[in-house]
């Protein structure tokens, strides 16, 4: 079947961007407090705040006459992580995974030089990928030591995980792993392997790769129903956090898993896109009204992540 | 209190109503025509009055018809070789040419263009004392006779009028009618209307012409009409018919005189008639220049033509907007930019679709060439930018030149694509090639073109561009409908393709 029926959709209550931008987003999600989560920086200081783990900020570029100095401020560091604190999408980010040399060694494994990361700077200062194309600020953040019990999940990098939470209540969860047909991109639409995470257990529910059911990762061979992802109470708990933090009604939460702290917020998004609907092979609408009645119970933060591990858990 | 939803279906259906209202009006109360291509008849009249010299200063008056029953007056010109000419200001208006003095016959002539939109009747008027003329005793006899038998079989002043010219036709037996014809003297006026006044039913006569297609030295005639107590009826005095006829040109209402000639002999009014098919738009064009609808005008065809034209062209936007709207949120193709589709499309109107297709594909692939050169340069962005734009004009000049040159001529115009356009496309699409690939390009790329394509298609139908033109208030119809397309929450068309796994029996 090349298209899907409306009313099978609607009955298994999948959400579509008109409704998702009218009914969620226009409606829980004032412009006002966009900025905070649109500018990276201003996410981590409140972040901090609140103490949510987030990525170390080694430095940050404002102006282009501070580009020159760029290479003196990573003087320090072997592995960093360079992005527009304004940036859409995951665009113009650019990750050094260690050095050789004068050299700097890109995650892809690629060698560039210093111009090349003054240029990256440049363009990022320039406001080449930033919404709107406004002028940016470039932040340098510390390289995240990746928990290795997800490294085999993944081709480059590590994934990280995409929580969907609505009213403070965390609703849909995936996990999104790389693949070498997506470019080493976490885009699904580019092939990369969304994996469906169980909001009871943090365990997989099913795997999707091109609009197709996948039992492992086609480039590293993991079998995803092994897959646990761990610290999961806190990665709720996280995802949870950030609903009252920007005042967000529905938001997108990415976050990865550290070696050494555990769960770290990557980013905010306040339009998280539906392709989570697609990892998880099942609708958001139901889960959403579900959502809405827990938090119209209870206010209480640790009661609503517990009343949705009961309502959304799958029963396996 | 309404939910904003609510609101906005009040406030999209008001204005949907309020378009198609607007409109439907206008096609059924103004004669406005509703499809392109609709031809009206438009007769064009020209009046020759010609007379020989006389004594002392020519001074000739003619009464001008005000477009009554249901007829319209389209245009008028007046030709007066040599005489002092002069429109008073009185109803009805009578136009005179006067002159000091004449040696040789001379003709004025006023021509007039006319339509008649809708079958009206003669408007209402007050219904005149009745003056029943002298008669002789022995006409006397006659017509009470007359009347007598007429009354007998009638029971309205409709039906007796009716009646009495039948009986008076012009062959007629009728003793009676024989003896009046034969004892009546000019001065007395019309014995139709010398019958009604002794009647007792007020009476009058309509001047006008009868309208033949391609006939000259048609003169004017005359309709009957009487009051029956409530309205005026008109009557054709050949027939008995009741009713206006409509190849009747009403030019006159009462007895007076239409010329009236001093100072000069053997003067005549003379016409010549020609039946044109005009197409309804023109003729509401000139209709708009004749003021007709001076208070409840609504029509670009009140504005100079030159600025005509550009509304032609800005009421054509919102059809563009709504096939974007349409486009965007039910269908789901996805474009760069929203409105970057709508500039396309309109440089394509100019353009004709395929050689603008052809040189847009050509500027945009030769300009991100030249773009990609240009990021190995390692340019600030703002200069980057404005160096595309520089080569894209320069690619423009090249590109007009080289056409130029070999002799086609549709290229040169390349010109009409905003070059701002072009040059913010290269950068988009070069941007979007760097990081996402060039799948993504073609896809946005392509749904743009699409809906340019789509929204030009729309823009140059002539059902479309006819409709935006006559009736601009459909403006606030797409209004309201692209009001109530932003509260659509149902599926995309290409939603249904992406999940259609998710929709499937896999679970």
């Amino acid at each position: 079947m090349i298209i899907a029926r409306p009313s099978l959709l609607r009955r298994r209550g999948v959400l579509g961007m008109n409704e998702r931008n009218i009914g969620f987003i226009g409606e829980h999600n004032p412009r006002k407090n966009y900025s905070l989560v649109d500018n990276k920086l201003e996410t981590k200081s409140a972040a901090r705040a609140r103490q949510i783990p987030v990525p170390g900020l080694y430095g940050v570029v404002q102006y282009q006459h501070q580009v020159s100095d760029v290479e003196i401020l990573l003087q320090p560091y072997d592995g960093f992580v360079i992005k527009p604190a304004q940036g859409s999408g995951g665009k113009g980010i650019l990750v050094i995974v260690g050095r050789h040399g004068d050299r700097f060694i890109k995650s892809s494994g690629e060698e560039v030089d210093g111009a090349y990361v003054r240029r990256h700077v440049s363009n990022i200062l320039a406001g080449l990928h930033s919404l709107g194309g406004r002028n940016d600020t470039a932040m340098i953040e510390a390289l995240i030591d990746f928990d290795p019990c997800l490294a085999g999940y993944s081709h480059q990098g590590v994934p990280d995980i995409r929580v969907i939470a609505y009213l403070g209540v965390p609703v849909m969860a995936m996990m999104r792993c790389a693949t070498e047909a997506s470019d080493g991109k976490a885009n699904l639409h580019q092939g990369a392997v969304g994996v469906g995470i169980d909001i009871a257990s943090g365990c997989s529910v099913r795997a999707v790769q091109h609009n197709r059911l996948v039992d492992s990762h086609p480039d590293t061979g993991a079998v995803f129903a092994q897959l646990q992802v761990p610290h999961w109470e806190r990665v709720l708990d996280l995802a949870a956090s950030c609903v009252e933090m920007t005042g967000l009604g529905y938001l997108g939460a990415d976050i990865v898993l550290d070696r050494d702290h555990g769960p770290v917020l990557l980013e905010l998004n306040a339009r998280p896109g539906l392709a989570i609907q697609v990892a998880n092979q099942a609708g958001l609408r139901h889960r959403l009204a579900t959502a809405r009645t827990i938090a119209e119970q209870t206010a209480d933060h640790d009661q609503k992540i517990e009343l949705a591990r009961q309502h959304f858990g799958s029963p396996a | 209190m309404l939910t904003s939803r609510a609101k906005i279906e009040l406030i999209a259906g008001l204005l949907i109503l309020a378009g198609v209202g607007l409109m439907l009006y206008k096609v059924f109360a103004l004669g406005f025509p509703l499809l392109p291509g609709e031809y009206r008849d438009v007769w064009t009249i020209e009046s020759k009055i010609s007379f020989s010299p006389g004594e002392g200063p020519v001074d000739a008056e003619l009464t001008l018809p005000g477009g009554t029953g249901g007829w319209v007056v389209l245009d008028e010109h007046f030709a007066s070789s040599g005489f002092g000419f002069t429109i008073g200001d009185e109803t009805p208006r009578r136009a005179s040419w006067t002159r000091q003095s004449l040696d040789r016959p001379a003709s004025l002539y006023y021509k007039i263009q006319a339509y008649r939109p809708s079958d009206d009747e003669l408007p209402d008027r007050p219904a005149p004392a009745i003056d029943p003329p002298l008669l002789t005793a022995d006409q006397e006899v006659a017509v009470v006779r007359l009347i007598e038998v007429v009354g007998e079989q009638s029971s309205s002043p409709e039906r007796f009028t009716s009646l009495l010219l039948t009986l008076m036709a012009p062959r007629s037996d009728h003793p009676d009618v024989r003896y009046l014809r034969s004892a009546w003297d000019e001065e007395s006026g019309d014995i139709v209307l010398a019958v009604l006044a002794h009647a007792g039913i007020p009476a009058a006569e309509v001047r006008g012409i009868r309208l033949e297609d391609g006939r000259r030295r048609q003169h004017l005639s005359s309709l009957l009409e009487i009051h029956n107590g409530d309205h005026w009826v008109t009557f054709d005095p050949r027939t008995g018919e009741q009713g206006l006829p409509g190849d009747f040109f009403v030019w006159q209402r009462g007895s007076g005189t239409v010329l009236d000639v001093s100072g000069a002999r053997r003067s005549r009014l003379e016409f010549a008639l020609v039946s044109n098919s005009l197409p309804a738009r023109a003729v509401v064009a000139m209709e708009q220049r004749s003021g007709r609808y001076a208070l409840l005008d609504f029509s670009i065809y009140a504005l100079p033509v030159e600025q005509q034209g550009v509304f032609k062209g800005l009421l054509l936007i919102p059809v563009a907007a709504l096939v974007v709207v349409i486009m965007r949120l039910l269908v789901g193709v996805s474009t760069s930019g929203t409105f970057m589709p709508i500039l396309i499309a309109i440089a394509f109107i100019q353009t004709t679709l395929f050689v603008g297709l052809a040189i847009f594909l050509g500027l945009v692939a030769a300009g991100l060439w030249i773009r990609s050169w240009l990021s190995h340069m390692n340019l600030l962005l703002v200069s980057r930018i404005s160096a595309v734009v520089i080569v894209v004009i320069f690619l423009m000049a090249a590109l007009a030149l080289a056409s130029y040159r070999l002799g086609i001529d549709q290229v040169l115009s390349v010109t009409f694509f905003p070059v701002v356009i072009l040059a913010w496309t290269i950068e988009r699409m070069s941007i979007l090639w760097e990081e996402e690939g060039p799948r993504e390009v073609l896809v946005q790329g392509g749904g743009s073109l699409l809906v340019a394509v789509l929204a030009y298609l729309a823009m140059s139908n002539r059902l479309v561009s006819h409709l935006t033109f006559n009736f601009p208030e459909l403006t606030l119809t797409l209004l309201g409908v692209i009001l109530l397309l932003g509260k659509y929450t149902g599926y995309r068309l290409t939603e249904l393709y992406r999940f259609r796994a998710v929709g499937g029996d896999q679970q």
